[in-house]
């Protein structure tokens, strides 16, 4: 096997050396009753080239562009992904290093996330971003039971235009401890109805997405004023598609206390829903309190600019079970993925792409109202918006389905109320062609 | 020594480079119109520097040459499993069937993806012994927690929460944190002078207020825990459960039997044992192993078979919940399944010779330093900074002296139970050849400590920079430019 280099004449130097007769005398310490009674059965090994072919096969049968027309994003996007950033990121320097805790040979990992967090930071509008987290939906579990921290307070606000994952995963992070979920209703419009904050007091945090589930885009404003109007309580704005930030307002200046999201669609494919990288940035007064990783700038011993891992005592190592969080190996290469991306659009090249998928989902959303197609939320949108069908849609998608095209996603699973209610998606990636082809068959 | 200098470059923070009006993106061609934007909502963009195409593969190029990694030197980061990263696995990974899917496809549109997951989890079944397995959990913090959610919903679901867990003093950090985000009070465990649980130890402790014990077999000092089915039995008679962090199965592979061993949930770290990348911290996975009574607590949602199909379901009323907003880690789950498939039976042998790598390791070095437990270790030898202490050298020192020579250093100050530790895992990577070169520059930098211990404690000397300062970090932090 190529990856065991051992000879036999190594294996019979080294029992020698080291004072056996074999190797199975190294195991003798492992007591008889907790050994397997048969070796494993595990499918025989394939040679690199079959593997190729196996693999190739369990591939194909995945539905992927040109060949179907895909209209689904709902916290997962179809970016172009520059091929500089594909290869960089298999720099074997970067793919096989580990967790820079030897910091003077691990300069190149610490830089790499210090621009990260730096790049998050600007984006986010905040003023503190750590190395990152799993993903949006545990960034925002991770965001709400910092808010609980810091406040010493156990209920929060949570949007019911949060994606419904994030919504269940910060379920089951607050769940055993007994904090309190208190879920705000969507308006008429698509945006978090506010109105219900009034008669709830005692709140570590209010917590919407923007855009949210629905593509719809919050009044940030209003949903800082109400949070802030009472004291103590932070803001929490979560978000799936930050490419929205290259056009509409960052959350952080409008008066966030965190902003934390999923970062997938900086330059990180798909990949049938992970790996992503959850996205984590708060205003420096609570930096002490956050989860996660810091990279600090600081000095060698003789002067020069370096990087380090620093405030490590919040973390589990040094506190372990006061630490602020459990996290340790976090999304270190997706993290780098995302500032290659953020690095290789610039700040004018972000706001270009940004603007062209407003565009081009923006021309989607027209044309099927054109066509007759009901858009039952009238909230500005960003890539994504709610479509209703006629009544008995379900057989219509069905039939597209058969035709290769995936027209968005069915949200009555998520939302009883929501019966033939779709969450379509466009980007960059939409030819106008296809646009219009699904315009032409769901009007059919 | 492997270690020499060659040309490194100086390279800039990104916004030290160029010029607005740069771009290292290809702009689509537009096909629509501009649409009207509400402008009370609009903002100015992010200020990011602007860069040209060949700035930016120089730029990053040059930081990668300031990191070690496995594919440059050895790296037996004790306890993080650093074996070589088969680059076919990336070859799978990036396959636009997999790298492309969406999450929610429908179900028919993704057998193919599901059928990997599927399988992925029967195997880890088998090579663990235990029943029922979900990929979920993003990374061994986050298995850590899934397990300790499992435990509490166990105990909820029985009517008795329970508010203490069992942890052993040589356990990993994340241990105790995982188990008080669950609201459970850690109780350390001390282990026994063989350097592992004494049965008697956890008797004393275990009460029904208790919901179980949380350890690591091999634990980390590199030992097997010989006593567990004792340790079990205890833990089992007072209705606690037993968690075992799989993060040194790399060790045990074919081997041992989870459940025989008495153990009701496992983690393991896919980025340990199942070789895939670190990716300079992440992202890796944990999935998490139960026995089939624990199995309906599972995270949602579960592969199962429906008919000719595979499908998505949900409707376990005991789970957990979801962990995360898909699946998972997918990706990396994808590399796990191609090792597997890429040793098949020869996967035991991995386990055999990760251990004769380390044992050969610890009789080179015995001689030179304290050895704190001298029989033989599992997977990984500890060390102890004893001896060198005497010429006012630390495993700090020591470590960075390594860096000269041309290795990544041990993992060091951990274990906590042993003061001055150096954790050494080479895994089964490594040729004879290379643990003669590490013997012989561990040997070589315990002679510098007697006779110049300056040049120890002003290491490294080759590398891009010196010692960086710590303290000035933390206590004015900055983080962002």
């Amino acid at each position: 096997m190529r990856y065991l280099p051992h000879t036999e004449a190594d294996i019979q130097a080294m029992l020698g050396a080291v004072g056996v007769g074999s190797i199975d005398d190294l195991f003798a310490q492992i007591p008889g009753q907790c050994r397997r009674q048969r070796p494993m059965d595990l499918p025989p090994a394939l040679g690199e080239w079959d593997l190729d072919r196996h693999m190739e096969h369990l591939a194909a049968a995945t539905a992927t562009a040109p060949e179907y027309k895909i209209f689904l994003g709902a916290g997962s996007y179809d970016h172009h992904i520059p091929e500089t950033i594909k290869q960089l990121l298999r720099r074997g320097e970067f793919f096989t290093a580990y967790t820079p805790y030897q910091p003077e040979v691990s300069q190149g990992t610490l830089q790499a996330i210090y621009e990260y967090q730096t790049l998050v930071g600007r984006l986010l509008g905040m003023e503190v971003a750590n190395a990152s987290m799993y993903d949006g939906a545990s960034a925002l579990a991770e965001a709400l039971l910092m808010a609980i921290r810091v406040t010493k307070r156990r209920r929060v606000a949570l949007s019911r235009a949060v994606h419904p994952h994030y919504r269940q995963v910060v379920e089951t992070y607050l769940r055993p401890a007994g904090f309190e979920i208190v879920l705000l209703p969507y308006g008429a419009d698509g945006r978090t109805d506010l109105s219900r904050l009034a008669n709830a007091s005692d709140l570590a945090a209010v917590a919407v997405q923007s855009p949210n589930f629905f593509g719809c885009v919050e009044d940030l404003k209003a949903v800082e004023a109400a949070t802030h109007a009472q004291a103590g309580t932070l803001m929490i704005t979560a978000f799936s598609e930050p490419l929205a930030y290259g056009l509409y307002q960052a959350p952080g200046r409008l008066g966030a206390d965190i902003v934390c999201g999923e970062g997938q669609s900086l330059g990180i494919p798909r990949s049938f829903g992970g790996p992503g990288v959850g996205l984590f940035a708060c205003r420096e007064a609570h930096m002490r309190s956050m989860p996660g990783r810091l990279v600090g700038q600081t000095v060698d011993l003789e002067g020069r600019r370096g990087f380090v891992l620093t405030l490590s005592t919040r973390e589990q190592h040094i506190r372990r079970e006061r630490a602020t969080s459990n996290i340790c190996t976090n999304q270190g290469l997706c993290a780098l993925a995302a500032a290659m991306y953020m690095a290789s659009l610039g700040g004018s090249g972000f706001r270009q792409l940004a603007r062209l998928n407003y565009d081009t989902a923006g021309y989607l959303k027209n044309a099927l109202q054109a066509a007759g197609i009901a858009l039952p939320f009238s909230a500005p949108t960003f890539n994504e918006f709610v479509v209703r069908l006629p009544a008995g849609s379900q057989n219509r998608y069905q039939q597209l389905l058969a035709r290769r095209i995936v027209a968005g996603l069915p949200l009555v699973q998520y939302f009883p109320e929501l019966s033939d209610h779709y969450l379509l998606c466009a980007t960059e990636t939409s030819r106008k062609q296809d646009l219009n082809l699904l315009v032409q068959e769901v009007t059919r | 020594m492997i270690g020499t200098t060659g040309l490194i470059f100086n390279e800039p923070l990104l916004w030290e480079l160029g010029a607005p009006g740069r771009e290292a993106f290809s702009q689509p061609a537009r096909e629509v119109p501009e649409q009207p934007v509400d402008p009370d909502l609009t903002g100015p963009g992010p200020d990011f520097p602007d860069l040209s195409e060949l700035e930016i593969v120089r730029h990053y190029t040059r930081l990668s040459q300031w990191n070690l990694s496995v594919d440059s030197v050895m790296y037996p980061l004790g306890s993080c499993t650093m074996k070589y990263n088969p680059k076919t696995n990336e070859r799978q990974a990036s396959l636009p069937g997999i790298a492309s899917a969406h999450p929610l496809l429908p179900e028919a549109m993704s057998q193919g993806l599901l059928r990997l997951i599927f399988d992925l989890e029967q195997w880890l079944a088998e090579i663990t012994g235990l029943a029922a397995v979900s990929l979920q959990p993003a990374a061994g913090a986050q298995g850590e927690l899934t397990g300790m959610l499992i435990f509490h919903a166990h105990h909820a679901s029985l009517g008795r929460p329970r508010t203490k867990i069992l942890i052993p003093d040589t356990a990993h950090g994340t241990n105790p944190a995982s188990a008080a985000l669950c609201g459970f009070t850690a109780v350390p465990v001390r282990s026994g002078p063989q350097g592992i649980l004494e049965p008697q130890a956890v008797a004393d402790l275990m009460d029904e207020e208790t919901a179980g014990i949380m350890l690591t077999n091999p634990n980390t000092l590199g030992l097997f825990e010989a006593n567990i089915r004792q340790v079990a039995e205890i833990v089992h008679a007072k209705g606690g459960l037993v968690y075992a962090d799989g993060a040194n199965m790399n060790a045990v592979l074919g081997v041992v039997d989870m459940s025989a061993m008495g153990v009701d949930v496992l983690h393991l770290n896919l980025h340990k044992t199942f070789s895939t990348p670190h990716g300079g911290g992440g992202p890796g996975a944990g999935p998490v192993c139960v026995t089939a009574k624990l199995a309906p607590y599972l995270p949602v949602p579960r592969v199962v078979q429906a008919g000719e199909r595979l499908a998505w379901r949900s409707d376990f009323p005991l789970s957990v919940g979801r962990l995360h907003a898909f699946y998972g880690n997918f990706g990396i789950l994808v590399r796990a399944y191609s090792y597997i498939l890429s040793l098949g039976a020869d996967l035991a042998q991995v386990s055999r010779l990760a251990v004769l790598n380390a044992n050969y390791i610890q009789a080179g070095l015995k001689q030179d330093y304290h050895l704190p437990h001298d029989r033989p270790c599992m997977h990984e030898c500890v060390f102890t900074d004893q001896r060198q202490l005497a010429h006012k050298v630390s495993a700090l020192d020591i470590a960075k002296r390594l860096i000269d020579y041309g290795f990544h250093p041990p993992t060091i100050y951990f274990p906590l139970v042993v003061s001055g530790a150096l954790m050494i895992e080479p895994t089964e990577s490594e040729t004879k050849e290379t643990l003669d070169h590490f013997i012989a520059a561990m040997r070589a930098i315990a002679r510098e400590a007697e006779q110049n211990p300056e040049l120890l404690h002003q290491a490294p000397h080759h590398a891009k920079l010196r010692r960086l300062d710590e303290v000035k970090a933390a206590r004015k932090p900055c983080l962002m430019g």
